[in-house]
């Protein structure tokens, strides 16, 4: 499953970015990919979407949300989890 | 005073996507109306409109910008692009602070309310679209025009149900009079043909099964339309000294309310607000050789529309010729104005009257030359355009030939 949700992620990134998914490497920030504040909760709709889950996130503070969106890999990390939590 | 001339004209609606289309069709007296091609259409009593056909938003917006952008905000876009591009204009420095955006709409981005609704009550879903408040806001069509073309100042959405766009571009007008701005990107679109848009208009019982008939003794209702009409207006001077191509200026506006009734029209309040364009513009009522009607083809307004006009043009009223392109493209709420401006256009430059089709008999209530069922040609050299809306709001505009 672990490939599946990363292989999903980086889609989801990859057409926020108008890149295609072999562009994206798990250690780029969205900055780096030039996804504004706009994509960032359009990709955590598709997330939440895709894989039927709940993200904790309030775009007035990111800083402060338990949803680590650091880099590529942070996300695929932390859906993980919640698809763990949340599908248990 | 600034003098205020229209520099730029665009267009999508039932009738064509473009002004030239358009113009061809209402010159031909053809009817964009037929029967709906909507989600849900068999739960319908009414189901005819004036839908734009042949329209795919993915051939002229990328999915971004059609993830934000309506369909009300797409048509909006549309018709900008056109009377900007025809202006010739470009908005940089200075001018970017003088040229602003107001639009009139009357139900915003109902379409994607409505999709949305359904989404959460009928298919049960929890979550929606991070982007629908930005999409189905009513001001979502001229902040996106505000944007596409760096405009930076006046920029705003009016509201008034049918008289939207006239309201709209009466403020234009007055801005750009008033030393307010430059240039003033104005007009109005609508898109409420889905499910829950034609079902709100079915519950008032004012809506034909079978076509828009204005002035005609057997017309039975209105019928939809969508689409939008978006113009460049221009501080006459500022038009000359670039040798702008002028399509006409508009010398007049008028508003009022009947301050009677949320539905009814009042034939006082109508009357008082066509005098009203007469005056602002300084011109007497046998100046004016075209009216474009509201025309809805509901028994209240054209035979309350008849006797304010008749009652301001007294012995004028048979001379007139007043017709109501609502026959051909329907009634498109708050864009209905902008698109019947073009009517009044194509009357002051190529001397083509559009025509009120679908008119089978006479009504002794709507006895005026309503330029039935075939265009005419006419030199005019004054026109009007009528927009009177639900909640008594009415608002006139007077044109003259550039």
């Amino acid at each position: 499953m672990s490939g599946q949700v990363k292989d999903r992620i980086i889609e989801i990134i990859a057409e926020q970015a108008v890149l295609e998914p072999s562009d994206i490497s798990l250690d780029q920030s969205l900055e780096d990919l030039g996804i504004d504040s706009m994509g960032l909760v359009e990709a955590i709709f598709s997330i939440e979407e895709s894989f039927d889950i709940q993200v904790p996130f309030n775009a007035n503070e990111p800083e402060k949300s338990d949803f680590d969106i650091s880099s590529v890999q942070a996300i695929v990390t932390a859906v993980e989890g919640l698809i763990k939590k949340q599908t248990a | 005073m600034k003098r205020v001339v229209i520099t730029g004209a665009g267009t999508i609606n039932p009738l064509g996507h473009d002004v030239a289309t358009t113009f061809e069709a209402m010159k031909e007296g053809r009817s964009g109306i037929g029967e709906l091609d909507i989600r849900d259409v068999d739960r319908l009593a009414i189901r005819i409109g004036g839908q734009v056909k042949g329209y795919e938003p993915e051939s002229r917006f990328n999915r971004q910008q059609q993830a934000l952008y309506d369909r009300f905000t797409q048509f909006t876009l549309i018709a900008a692009e056109e009377a900007i591009q025809q202006s010739g204009l470009e908005f940089g420095g200075k001018l970017a602070a003088e040229a602003g955006v107001v639009l009139g709409t009357s139900g915003g981005g109902l379409s994607t309310l409505d999709d949305n609704y359904r989404a959460v009550y009928e298919e049960g879903k929890n979550r929606v679209h991070p982007f629908i408040v930005p999409k189905l806001m009513n001001n979502a069509a001229a902040s996106h025009v505000s944007m596409t073309y760096n405009l930076k100042g006046p920029s705003f959405t009016v509201a008034t149900a049918c008289a939207s766009s006239n309201h709209a571009m009466g403020q234009a007008f007055g801005l750009i009079r008033a030393g307010f701005a430059r240039v003033m990107v104005t007009g109005g679109s609508e898109s409420m043909l889905c499910f829950g848009g034609i079902k709100a208009w079915e519950g008032l019982r004012v809506m034909s099964k079978d076509g828009c008939r204005p002035f005609s003794a057997n017309r039975n209702g209105m019928v939809q339309g969508e689409g939008a009409g978006v113009f460049v207006f221009e501080e006459y001077e500022h038009a000359k000294k670039r040798g702008a191509n002028i399509l006409a200026e508009v010398i007049g506006f008028s508003m009022t309310a009947d301050a009677s009734d949320i539905v009814m029209p009042s034939q006082k309040g109508a009357a008082r607000a066509i005098a009203g364009a007469l005056k602002d513009a300084k011109i007497n009522a046998d100046q004016v050789g075209y009216i474009n009607a509201h025309g809805t083809g509901t028994a209240a307004n054209d035979k309350t529309e008849c006797a304010a006009v008749a009652s301001v043009f007294r012995q004028h009223a048979d001379k007139v010729m007043i017709s109501s392109t609502k026959s051909m493209h329907g009634h498109l709420i708050g864009g209905t104005g902008a698109v019947e401006l073009l009517a009044c256009l194509m009357a002051l430059k190529d001397g083509v009257i559009a025509p009120t089709i679908g008119y089978d008999e006479p009504d002794p209530e709507c006895a005026l030359d309503v330029v039935p069922n075939e265009a005419r040609e006419a030199q005019v050299d004054h026109v009007l355009s009528n927009a009177f809306a639900f909640g008594g709001l009415n608002a006139v505009l007077a044109l003259k030939k550039a």
